[in-house]
């Protein structure tokens, strides 16, 4: 009967509107932590920078290029692939788009007769590449909600042995790379070997012009050898910075447009609500008008059973709810 | 005139102020002094502390693991993996720090062990704690 109905769809809003709640709560944080990340790598800029600078000091300076990290290992059968993508859901189509571009860059890889390695940041992408059964060579978990600079330690000191015995030919960054809290971008970047421009506008970005003539302690090739590593290990930390910024802003957007599809719902929910408990209400007064009918057609005197002394608002005072807008139409 | 210093790491940016004389220690193991007018430099860093003289006359100490200093134009730069101020130190910490690593570098005596105990060390002296 009608009265089910209403009280079915009251429930329902009831959920929608607590779903609503979570929903927005889980924006906010989002929201803060967009702000919290991009915090973070912007702090980390300083040193990527200043790192840029320092290497192209130094090859300015002659310093040896023989570093194994800045090798070709042209013998090598393998690539390695590192997918960066996050722990939760709850964020759109940030995972499943760089699972995918990781997915194109393997295919690529075994259409050409070579192999791949996969090393993977994030249970999302683990669990994906599990089920499908690729192999992967490590798994990096507990990083992308706040990631720092040990964790990209951890994930350099897996990759970067490999790399300079000879194992892979070179490696791939694939990550969600953090343009402003409105805009993101999947990627996939090369960054080994590192290719250094001696006209310092190549791999390393556009740094100032070296000073020159500068004092080396030991010398520029230690310096640089000792150098390079940590260089590495400044762009995987700051992949790691980007993907954890743009995780929040898709998590905000995502849960943005659950809000407004809740508020959305539960509008319509109450439409149907209104009209349902609008029918049942109508039913009730032609069951009443009815009644009364019979009643004084009964008697044979239809004076006390004017309409006047059934006017709705009076009987029916408890059943309309004050607040309700719509109600008041009736 | 005064140096204008600044001590970075990865994440953040540790120091970044007016100094005297800055002093560090080089990967060769000799130490070397900054004051405004040095020649430019780029050296690579032991792990050990490096002691900024402000230029209010007070001092600061911070423990670095590793990384780069270079010097330009009375701008000195350190680059370190692990950077940090001798006042931020937790010295309780460090010293048991400094206690495991004195135990596994005796029992095995390993590179990582050494490292570990050399880091200690000087996350204690910039601390402000003498170490015997």
């Amino acid at each position: 009967m009608a009265g089910g109905q209403e009280r079915i769809l009251r429930r329902r809003i009831k959920s929608v509107e607590s779903t609503k709640k979570i929903t927005r709560a889980m924006e906010l944080i989002a929201a803060t932590r967009v702000v919290k990340a991009h915090e973070r790598s912007s702090m980390a800029r300083p040193y990527a920078e200043a790192m840029t600078s320092v290497i192209l000091d130094l090859v300015q300076a002659g310093a040896a290029k023989e570093h194994p990290l800045l090798q070709k290992h042209e013998g090598a059968r393998s690539e390695a692939i590192l997918v960066v993508t996050s722990d939760r859901g709850l964020c759109g189509a940030y995972n499943s788009t760089v699972i995918r571009l990781a997915e194109q860059e393997i295919a690529a890889r075994l259409a050409a007769g070579r192999d791949y390695t996969l090393f993977v940041v994030g249970s999302k992408a683990q669990t994906y590449f599990r089920f499908r059964g690729y192999d992967m060579a490590e798994v990096f978990l507990g990083v992308t909600d706040r990631p720092d600079y040990d964790h990209a330690r951890a994930i350099t000191a897996a990759m970067v042995p490999r790399f300079e015995s000879g194992e892979f030919e070179a490696g791939v960054l694939i990550y969600w790379r953090f343009l402003s809290a409105g805009a993101q971008q999947s990627v996939v970047r090369r960054f080994l070997p590192l290719e250094v421009d001696e006209g310092g506008t190549g791999g390393l970005g556009g740094a100032p012009m070296p000073s020159a003539d500068l004092e080396y302690e030991p010398s520029p090739t230690a310096i640089l050898n000792e150098l390079l590593p940590r260089y590495v290990e400044g762009r995987v930390f700051s992949a790691l910075l980007d993907a954890s910024a743009s995780e929040h802003a898709a998590r905000q957007r995502a849960m943005k447009s659950a809000t407004d599809n809740a508020e959305e719902l539960k509008l319509s929910l109450s439409r149907i609500m209104n009209r349902a408990r609008q029918d049942a209400i109508t039913t009730e007064i032609m069951e009443i008008v009815g009644g009364a009918e019979a009643l004084g057609s009964d008697r044979g005197s239809k004076t006390s059973l004017m309409p006047e002394s059934l006017v709705p608002r009076h009987l029916f005072s408890q059943n309309l709810d004050p607040s309700d807008p719509s109600a008041v139409r009736h | 005139m005064t140096l204008h210093v600044e001590l970075v790491s990865p994440e953040r940016v540790v120091l970044d102020t007016e100094a005297t004389m800055v002093m560090a220690r080089t990967l060769g193991g000799g130490d070397i002094a900054f004051m405004t007018g040095h020649a430019p430099f780029l050296g690579a860093l032991a792990t050990h502390t490096l002691t900024i003289f402000m230029a209010d006359g007070s001092r600061e100490v911070a423990a670095v693991h590793g990384g780069f200093v270079s010097v330009t134009n009375d701008h000195v730069r350190v680059l370190s993996d692990m950077a940090e101020l001798g006042s931020g130190i937790d010295v309780a910490r460090a010293r048991a720090g400094a206690q495991a690593a004195d135990e596994a570098a005796r029992a095995g005596s390993d590179t990582e062990a050494e490292a570990a105990l050399r880091r200690a060390q000087a996350r204690l002296s910039a601390a402000g704690v003498t170490t015997s």
